[in-house]
């Protein structure tokens, strides 16, 4: 999938997991950015990203992922077209 | 069923406009009910708990029709993923849950210090969550066949002192999960030949717990069971193990939380209690009023027949340990019966069915006639049909009717059905294996009533005998559960503990008394409860006064309290209380005590006392024989 796509669908995902249908995505937001994003909400979108793609983060993956930008590139990765 | 999700459950339409309606409904609790019944995935079962959370901040939500309930967590490694998913698995049966995680690895000060966290919160409800690792993580690969049994005894006694411990000092029902087999095997097949292997330790356990649990009292949540069923990595994810100590998987979360809701509802008396079964496509192949007795599918010689027989089967298996049995179809009432009575390959007979009802009326109006003739709530009966216009009409118009989604294979029905652990119990009594046949003779007697015009006449035909006894040990275990369960005819709706109710066996103040009631269609079993209390030298107080309602309108009653006066007479007492106290579901107990001639003394905010006077009782004689038992 291209960034382009991945966008809309992982900011789905966001707004539903913080319950905030305003909040929108950039590819530098980060945890401090958004209320509530601790380590539980990350293991709530880390799996409801995984099952929206039918993917799999690695251990690696989860480690390094720290921005959104870090979300799309390895989603991009996994399902078949890395930018 | 074969995925750990909520596979019975109806896909939810509409998602997030339904979700966006909640806050500013009428009846918010309802809509989230509403919404807990459908196929929630992880996130957006830990998306209706916040909801919950916010719409119901600072109180309870106003409808609630049952208990609500503190629930302590202990666990060893982290829950609180899973916290979300046990409140909403309540919020699935209506029940409000708080709930307190320990500081994990401090269970067990928490549990010795009286001035704990754990011990403020006043839990109802303790749950044992611990992970493999911190159970059988200390047995060296090396130990021998003793250390390894002498490691074996240990862990098993550390849970059994955890145990007492909970029901001593919390005095809540104790639930135990058992031990996800997360180790790997390092023989193989035959794993056992190596004392020291982990992966059998677990096994061994496992199998340990199920008669330590038993003996205990203590429930098990038996997340064993779930992985032969789903597999180990659909529970457990060892990435997530490494990340987050979490044993069991996110995507886990809704159906753990279901499992541990089951076993909350089934203390509360909130297991369904019915099966009622559609006949065409569900318990055979093809439409009988069409096809034939000859044209149906079912039996030997075709897969799909054997399928029918496989649904039929499990019906019948859940008939004989005590879950009731009725048919509810759209068919000519001859054409239905005929196939019980005359297709040689039907398991189910006539007689396992308890209410027959096979017309052309509208489902919700049969399934009303099937809880009122059986004198059951409506939120006790299941509903299975193959139709999903059928399964569509009666959740709209009876919600609290479950109704799974069947899958399109007749082979998965049975499956599907039991994965969703409607029936679920904390125990099975005699009674239990017996009641299904109860309700059948039960509903003769309605028969029989609709047809006798004279009811004294009627009573009378029926010769009955109601025999009594003082609590004892052996009826101790069917005394918890009428109690427990008892919801309409139910004075007080005081619930107690297996632990509470030893200790009445036992106390001089404290007149207990178990009625069994037998009669020409057989024996009802264990039928009314009676608890009572000297609380000045001549008098004495009712604590508790319940009855199944299977004997509803049969004046046992009557006979009841002719057998309490006679006991009391003999102890001295000379006036009995009584007291009413109203719940969304006792209204037929409203007037009991003064049908029986007590006088209203007070009203209290808890509900309305009445007094007897020994000696103006006259017992009136009714068509009930009393013998003590």
């Amino acid at each position: 999938m291209q960034p382009d796509a991945i966008y809309p669908l992982l900011g789905e995902i966001f707004r539903e997991v913080f319950t905030d249908p305003t909040l929108v995505l950039t590819p530098d937001t980060k945890s401090s950015d958004v209320a509530g994003w601790d380590s539980g909400r990350m293991i709530e979108l880390i799996v409801a990203a995984e099952t929206e793609f039918g993917i799999r983060f690695t251990t690696r993956d989860v480690d390094g992922m720290a921005r959104v930008a870090d979300f799309v590139r390895l989603i991009a990765q996994k399902t078949g077209s890395a930018p | 069923m074969t995925s750990s999700s909520l596979d019975w459950l109806p896909p939810c339409e509409g998602w997030k406009e339904a979700v966006a309606r909640i806050e500013t409904d009428a009846d918010p609790w309802s809509r989230l009910i509403a919404l807990a019944n459908t196929r929630l995935s992880a996130s957006q079962t830990n998306q209706i708990d916040r909801i919950r959370a916010k719409v119901f901040s600072h109180v309870r939500p106003d409808s609630l029709t049952t208990r609500p309930l503190r629930l302590a967590v202990l666990s060893s490694s982290t829950v609180s993923h899973l916290l979300p998913a046990i409140r909403v698995g309540a919020l699935r049966r209506g029940i409000w849950v708080e709930t307190y995680e320990a500081a994990f690895g401090a269970y067990h000060q928490e549990l010795l210090d009286s001035a704990s966290a754990l011990h403020a919160f006043a839990p109802d409800v303790v749950l044992f969550s611990f992970d493999a690792p911190h159970l059988v993580g200390a047995l060296p690969v090396s130990a021998s066949q003793e250390v390894a049994d002498a490691f074996h005894a240990q862990t098993l006694e550390r849970l059994r002192v955890l145990w007492a411990l909970a029901q001593d000092r919390l005095q809540g029902l104790v639930l135990q999960q058992t031990i996800m087999p997360v180790a790997l095997p390092l023989v193989g097949g035959n794993e056992h030949h190596l004392a020291g292997s982990s992966h059998h330790a677990i096994a061994r356990l496992n199998v340990a717990l199920r008669g330590a649990a038993r003996a205990a009292s203590v429930a098990l949540v038996a997340l064993d069971d779930q992985v032969v069923r789903h597999g180990l990595y659909a529970w457990y994810d060892p990435v997530w193990w490494l990340r987050a100590k979490q044993e069991i998987a996110p995507q886990a979360a809704p159906l753990y939380g279901d499992l541990v809701a089951r076993l909350m509802a089934a203390d509360q008396g909130l297991s369904k209690k019915c099966l009622v079964l559609d006949l065409d496509n569900t318990l055979w192949g093809g439409v009988v009023g069409d096809d034939g007795l000859g044209g149906i599918v079912l039996g030997q010689g075709s897969a799909e027949g054997e399928a029918y027989v496989s649904v039929q089967t499990y019906a019948r298996d859940l008939s004989t340990r005590g879950i009731i049995l009725a048919i509810v179809s759209k068919n000519d009432e001859e054409n239905a019966l005929a196939v019980f009575r005359d297709h040689p390959e039907m398991v189910l007979r006539r007689d396992d069915i308890a209410v027959f009802l096979a017309n052309w009326d509208d489902k919700a109006q049969n399934l009303r006639r099937v809880a009122s003739a059986l004198g059951i709530g409506l939120d006790a009966l299941v509903f299975v049909d193959d139709n999903p216009f059928e399964r569509e009409l009666v959740r709209a118009e009876l919600p609290m009717v479950a109704v799974p989604e069947l899958p399109e294979d007749p082979a998965l029905y049975a499956p599907l059905i039991a994965s969703a652990g409607y029936f679920e119990a904390l125990s099975v009594t005699a009674e239990d294996r017996a009641r299904a046949s109860y309700y059948r003779s039960n509903a003769e007697r309605s028969a029989d009533v609709a047809q006798a015009a004279d009811l004294p006449a009627y009573l009378a035909s029926l010769a009955m005998t109601l025999s009594w006894r003082p609590f004892d040990d052996v009826g101790l275990n069917r005394i918890v559960q009428l109690v427990n369960k008892t919801n309409q005819f139910n004075l007080t709706t005081r619930r107690t503990t297996d632990a509470e109710a030893r200790v009445l066996v036992e106390d001089p103040e404290v007149i207990g008394l178990q009625f069994r009631l037998v009669d020409r269609f057989g024996d009802n079993g264990m039928i009314g409860v009676i608890v009572a209390r000297r609380d000045a030298s001549d008098t004495l107080t009712i604590e508790n006064w319940l009855m199944s309602c299977r004997v509803l309108g049969r004046q046992v009653e009557a006979a009841m309290l002719e057998v309490l006066v006679q006991v009391a007479s003999e102890q001295g007492i000379r006036h009995l209380i009584g007291c009413y106290r109203p719940s969304a579901k006792n209204g037929i107990v409203a007037k009991h005590y003064e049908n029986l001639g007590f006088t209203a003394i007070a009203d209290a905010s808890d509900g309305t006392r009445y007094r007897l006077d020994l000696e103006s009782y006259f017992p009136e004689g009714g068509p009930i024989k009393i013998a003590r038992g």
